[in-house]
């Protein structure tokens, strides 16, 4: 299994927001997570991810078949973890071809690689860029500053298709795009689907889903994944909310 | 939780080497310790000067002791003895050299080692060197090729003998002996420096700059720079520093003095990077520097371009006296404090003449322990009709044990002028820096890049020469702010 985590407990400020999580996933697999707002998803992506000021209380996390919990976040993206940000932070004065070029001979360096040549950077650049059609310009400016909000987000997937991770997390990154750059968005996703990787795709929308299809579709509900199933799942809550899982889940 | 990594990371990255402090060991010839006339006779009579120049500097020297220390400026220290620092220190010429063009080798690997080629040959071209080590200067390159242009650019010692006329007309016009406290002092003892003349019409076709580098125990250095821009001409000059480490402060109290006439463009940028003493406090340089220029021509234009990374005190003010009509000030400063280190930076702007402009753009950077403040003036008189001014003056913390400070002063005597005036002050957010880490930047590159980003507008005012320099430069300075 390429991510098992085993009974996760997450607080913030001393204040528990994931209260004993399970979730494993495989490679080549996609797995959505929807949920009510506020109930923990980007935590959980924190939480994977390293960030300072989540504490992990509880529970594993294995990835790659080691424990990562305490890790430092930028071991984890080097080992291949990715986060598409639900909200991506923008650097004033630095520009995207810099930004990536800093992060792309980070992970080099830690694989024990001499830094990327230029040109094969470039080019690089120019592949991913046209892969998720973003705008040329738009990696001579500052990362995401100015950036409209769905150019943001298609920036978060330019970035994925740059670093090739092994385990991507896409917090919400659908929510923002138009109909176009949903498409684009999925059809970058699905291009670098494969057998080797895995997704987990945070949404609270059907029609990602239809366009990246899940293997398996998780609800969170107040820091635990009270209900697992196939893409259908999605339909369901689609169609019904997610009122009757919670009175499930209660009684 | 501790939801503010800065500070962790501040106390670690704040740990760093300072790559320049080695010292070379050779034969040095010094003045007696302390400050008197005979000092001063000393150091005339070892640079050969004609009457003159001492009689400016017995001047400036019986001024300077009616003057008391200044104390205005937001920075501490303890009192500086005069009379424990050694004024002039020399390294002495081997006898074997052949002609007086060749430099000891020693001294070619000094500054090789600090990045600096005198050989013509290996140096990058478009750029001409004035290497100065503590009091002397010891070799100036491209002399005949900018002769053929008819620029002259040398030692100050060198244009005392040889040009007497164009110093005695230019060397404290813009800056007085009787200016400040450490004018008065360095009129009276300085030892090198450069002296720059682009006659008109010439744009000078290569970068001038000259690096300082303090070698000596326990002296000062007093350099002192004059760059005189006739008639339309052009030149863009630049000045980087270094000094060994040591555990004593090293005093260091500079004249620049630039004069640009009608249409004259004068560049001058620095990168500063004096000992800033270690992480305690302890030693580091402290500099105490008066620069300005003067647009004494319609349509002159003079720009002060400094990145200051080092020195455990940094007091300094490039300014610009507008008296030309439509002449043009400019200052564009990135001030980075680490550790206990002090700096009190900024700029005047003085406008005399009509539709006189100036920018005035300041980032200030503070990490550890320091202190960073800008201090601004800028000044309308009431025959600067249609004056504008744009200051920009932003502060970045890192951590919370480090001070940033603005003091702006703004005197506006003339109705139709406009002084615009911004202010800000931020820290690197928590956000950003996740941000890096979740792209596999550790915290430390990611600190340099997001302190690159803030500085980009000012760095990129910078020749290209230094504007890589410089940012290595900032990072490495920054090197353990943050954990
Ligand atoms: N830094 C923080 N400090 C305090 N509380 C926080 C912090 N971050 C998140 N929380 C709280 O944790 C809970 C879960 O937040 P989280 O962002 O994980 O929700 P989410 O499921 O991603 O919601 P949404 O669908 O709206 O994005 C919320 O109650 C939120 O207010
Ligand atoms: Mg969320």
């Amino acid at each position: 299994m390429l991510l098992n985590i085993k009974n996760l407990h997450v607080a913030i400020d001393g204040k528990e927001i994931i209260r004993g999580l399970n979730l494993g996933v495989n490679k080549g697999e996609v797995h959505a997570i929807m949920g009510p707002n506020g109930t923990g998803k980007s935590t959980l992506a924190a939480a994977i991810t390293g960030r300072e000021g989540y504490e992990v209380t509880a529970g594993e996390i294995w990835y790659k078949g080691k424990n990562i919990v305490g890790w430092p976040a930028e071991e984890r993206a080097n080992e291949g973890i990715f986060l598409s940000f639900q909200y991506p932070v923008e650097i004033p004065g630095v520009s995207m071809t810099n930004f990536m070029r800093t992060a792309i001979n980070a992970q080099r360096e830690y694989r024990g690689l001499a830094p990327i040549p230029a040109a094969d950077f470039l080019k690089m650049m120019d592949e991913k860029k046209r892969l998720v059609e973003i705008h040329e310009k738009l990696t001579n400016r500052s990362v995401n500053e100015g950036f409209s909000g769905g150019e943001k987000k298609k920036n978060e997937i330019f970035q994925m298709a740059m670093l090739e991770p092994t385990m991507a997390i896409l917090d919400e990154t659908d929510s923002g795009l138009d109909i176009d750059a949903l498409k684009v968005v999925a059809k970058g996703v699905n291009q670098l689907r494969t057998s080797e990787n895995a997704f987990i795709v945070i949404t609270h929308y059907q029609r990602l889903l239809d366009l990246i299809v899940p293997d398996f579709v998780h609800v969170l509900f107040d820091g635990r994944i009270i209900k697992s199933g196939g893409r259908n799942l999605a339909l369901e809550l689609e169609e019904k909310g997610y009122e009757w899982i919670k009175q499930e889940h209660l009684i | 939780m501790d939801n503010n990594p800065n500070n962790n990371i501040l106390e670690e990255v704040t740990s760093n080497e300072y790559k320049f402090g080695f010292f070379t060991d050779i034969e040095t010839e010094t003045a007696p310790v302390g400050l008197t006339e005979d000092t001063i006779r000393f150091i005339s009579a070892k640079k050969e000067e004609p009457e003159w120049m001492l009689e400016f500097r017995l001047k400036a020297y019986r001024h300077w002791l009616t003057l008391t220390e200044p104390v205005w400026a937001h920075i501490k220290y303890p009192a500086i003895n005069y009379q424990d620092i050694i004024f002039y220190a020399a390294p002495k010429r081997k006898k074997e050299l052949s002609s007086l063009d060749e430099v000891d080798p020693e001294l070619l690997d000094t500054f090789n080692k600090l990045g600096i080629s005198l050989d013509e040959q290996k140096k990058l071209s478009g750029v001409a060197v004035d290497a100065v080590i503590d009091s002397v200067s010891v070799k100036t390159t491209f002399q005949d090729t900018l002769a053929k242009h008819g620029v002259i650019f040398c030692s100050f010692s060198e244009a005392v003998k040889n040009h007497p006329e164009l110093i005695k007309k230019y060397m404290g016009s813009v800056v007085p002996y009787t200016d400040n406290y450490f004018a008065a002092l360095n009129s009276a003892v300085f030892s090198d420096g450069s002296f720059c003349h682009i006659p008109k019409g010439v744009r000078c076709p290569l970068e001038l700059s000259t690096y300082f580098r303090i070698n000596a125990a326990n002296t000062g250095q007093f350099e002192r720079t004059l760059i005189v821009a006739e008639d339309n001409s052009y030149v863009s000059y630049m000045e980087g520093c270094t000094a060994p480490m040591r555990d004593e402060n090293q005093l260091h109290a500079a004249i620049v003095e630039i004069v640009a006439m009608d249409n004259a463009e004068v560049k001058y940028s620095t990168v500063q990077n004096w000992y800033p003493g270690d992480k305690e406090g302890k030693g580091g340089v402290y500099n105490f520097v008066t620069k300005r220029g003067l647009c004494k021509g319609k349509n002159s234009k003079i720009a002060w371009t400094q990145v200051e990374t080092g020195s455990a005190i940094t007091w300094k003010y490039p300014s610009c006296v507008l008296m030309g009509d439509n002449s043009v000030g400019e200052f564009y400063s990135v001030a980075v404090t680490n550790h206990h280190q002090q700096a009190d930076t900024g700029t005047k702007m003085i406008h005399i003449g009509k539709n006189t402009r100036s920018t005035i753009i300041s980032k200030g950077i503070s990490a550890g322990k320091s202190n960073n403040s800008y201090r601004g003036l800028v000044k309308i008189l009431p025959g600067a009709s249609s004056s504008r001014n744009f200051s920009q003056c932003d502060s970045l913390l890192l951590g919370d044990k480090c001070g940033a400070h603005t003091f702006p002063y703004i005197q506006a005597n003339n109705e139709s002028s406009i002084i615009e005036h911004e202010a800000t002050t931020s820290k690197i957010s928590e956000d950003q820096l996740f941000y890096c880490n979740q792209r596999g930047i550790d915290t430390e590159k990611a600190i340099g890049l997001i302190v690159n980003g803030y500085a980009r507008e000012v760095l990129n005012k910078l020749p290209m020469e230094f504007a890589v320099e410089a940012q290595k430069l900032l990072s490495i300075t920054l090197e353990g702010s943050v954990g």
